[in-house]
Order: C-alpha cells, then sequence, then structure tokens
C-alpha cells in the first residue's frame, strides 16, 4: 500500500452523508495510513453537540431508498428510516456516529471544521464535540492534505 | 509465494506478508516477524493482543478488527495504536501467522 494520507471533505448532515466518511476514515487509519476528516457546510451536524446524536437518513431525492418522493416527504418518514437503518446496523456491530467519531478519534484520526462554514453559521469551538481537533482555514486543509488522496462525500 | 524465514525456519507468506499457512506460526517467530513490519520489542501487551487474535482465528476461522479487537480483548483503541502504529488489526493478524481480518470497522 503506498497511499500514506487521506483527506476526507464531509459536505452533507444526512446519515448517508456522514457514515461512509467516517468508515473510509477509520479504515485508513486501520491500514496505517493518516486521516483527516474536514466538516463543511451541513456536515458540520456531524460534529456539532446538539445534533450529532440526532443524524438521519435523507428520505427525499434518493431513488435508491425505492421509496415514492411523495411518501419520503411526509412527516416522521425520515426518522422512522432511520430507526430501521441503524437497527440493522446495530445488528452488524456498526457503532452509531457518536461512538463511531470517538473510536476515529482515539484511532489517531483528525476533526477538523471548516472556518468559512463555522462563520457562515454563527458557531464556535464551544459548539463542537471535545474530539474536533480544530477550526481550520481551507488553506490550511490543502497543506494538511498535501501529498495524499482528497475525498468528497 | 514469497518466502521468509523466521525463528530459523521457513515460511510462506504472501506479497503483504501474511501467513499461508497459519499452522507453520510459533510463538517463538512473534519477535522477527514483529522486527519485519517496523515493531521492535515486544512487550506483553503486544503478546495478550498477538494471542488474542490468534484464539479468535482458531475459533472463529477469522481475526477481528479494530473496533471488536478493542470491545472484546479490552485494550483501548489508543493503546492498540500505541502499540502497534501501522495498524492494530492488520498487524497483530500479520504477526499471530493468521490472515487479515475481514471486518471493515
Amino acid at each position: 500500500m503506498e497511499t500514506s494520507k487521506v483527506s476526507i471533505i464531509v459536505s452533507r448532515g444526512s446519515l448517508e452523508g456522514i457514515y461512509p466518511a467516517l468508515i473510509m476514515a477509520n479504515g485508513a487509519r486501520m491500514e496505517g495510513m493518516e486521516a483527516n476528516l474536514f466538516f463543511t457546510f451541513f456536515g458540520l451536524d456531524a460534529i456539532n453537540k446538539e445534533h450529532y446524536q440526532h443524524i438521519k437518513v435523507s428520505t427525499v431525492g434518493e431513488p435508491g431508498l425505492h421509496l415514492a418522493t411523495m411518501l419520503g416527504a411526509l412527516p416522521g418518514m425520515s426518522a422512522l428510516v432511520t430507526r430501521q437503518l441503524m437497527k440493522t446496523m446495530d445488528e452488524l456491530d456498526i457503532p452509531p456516529i457518536p461512538e463511531f467519531l470517538e473510536l476515529v478519534s482515539d484511532s489517531g484520526g483528525g476533526l477538523y471544521a471548516c472556518q468559512a462554514s463555522v462563520d457562515m453559521f454563527k458557531l464556535s469551538r464551544d459548539n463542537f464535540i471535545e474530539q474536533v481537533n480544530d477550526i481550520i482555514t481551507v488553506g490550511d486543509f490543502y497543506e494538511m492534505a498535501d501529498g495524499g488522496h482528497i475525498i468528497f462525500t | 509465494m514469497p518466502q521468509a524465514t523466521y525463528a530459523n525456519t521457513p515460511v510462506e507468506v504472501n506479497e503483504q506478508g501474511f501467513f499461508a499457512d497459519p499452522s507453520q506460526w510459533t510463538e517463538e517467530m512473534v519477535p522477527e516477524i514483529a522486527a519485519s513490519v517496523g515493531i521492535d520489542g515486544i512487550s506483553e501487551r503486544h503478546m495478550e493482543v498477538i494471542r488474542f487474535q490468534r484464539a479468535q482465528f482458531e475459533e472463529n476461522g477469522d481475526g477481528v478488527s479494530v473496533r471488536a479487537l478493542s470491545k472484546l480483548s479490552g485494550v483501548p483503541v489508543k493503546e492498540l495504536y500505541a502499540l502497534f502504529p501501522k495498524g492494530p488489526a492488520k498487524l497483530s493478524s500479520l504477526i499471530a501467522g493468521i490472515p487479515k481480518p475481514h471486518g471493515c470497522i
């Protein structure tokens, strides 16, 4: 394995937008690669103390759910689909998002918030979980990502 | 298939260094296998993890990946990475003479 570093940008605040990034970051660490997660835009919900325990599946505009768009928009549908999915994941021993973030952090993976998005949503360090390493600019991000792969989710 | 020699015994390994035949492994080989992946000085704590993976394999036909390794062995994730910086589940399996675990998390 020649790739030694991966930087993953999480831009969405949905369950299906966040999990793949966590799995890939953890997987990179398991391979001995350096891994950093960069949370931007709605992806900030994944590390926001108020929201990170309540991340839901987006049930509108996802053909893969095989659910009529009108049904997906019904109140409570997102919570229902999320509950079902979380149950399956629990059976497969896939950790919930808070525990997964802790795993990535304990594994030595970096968690970073995007400065521009933090400003845009009027947030500060206090809004984020303790595992977050720092709030960084896009320039910092490119410096950190230099020489490795960048993945956008 | 490539060969390696540990504890004066030739063994078959794959391209990544994992044992092709886990029955060729003995505990005496551990320090030399560990050195081949950059881990010098095997502690009793390393051995705990290595023996744990070996036992998992003998029981279930597969080692465990990092989350299960920590949960089941009781060794915290941070410590696992301190012991095996280049991948705890992968390297403890390689040193234990078993295939790379199939888990994703």
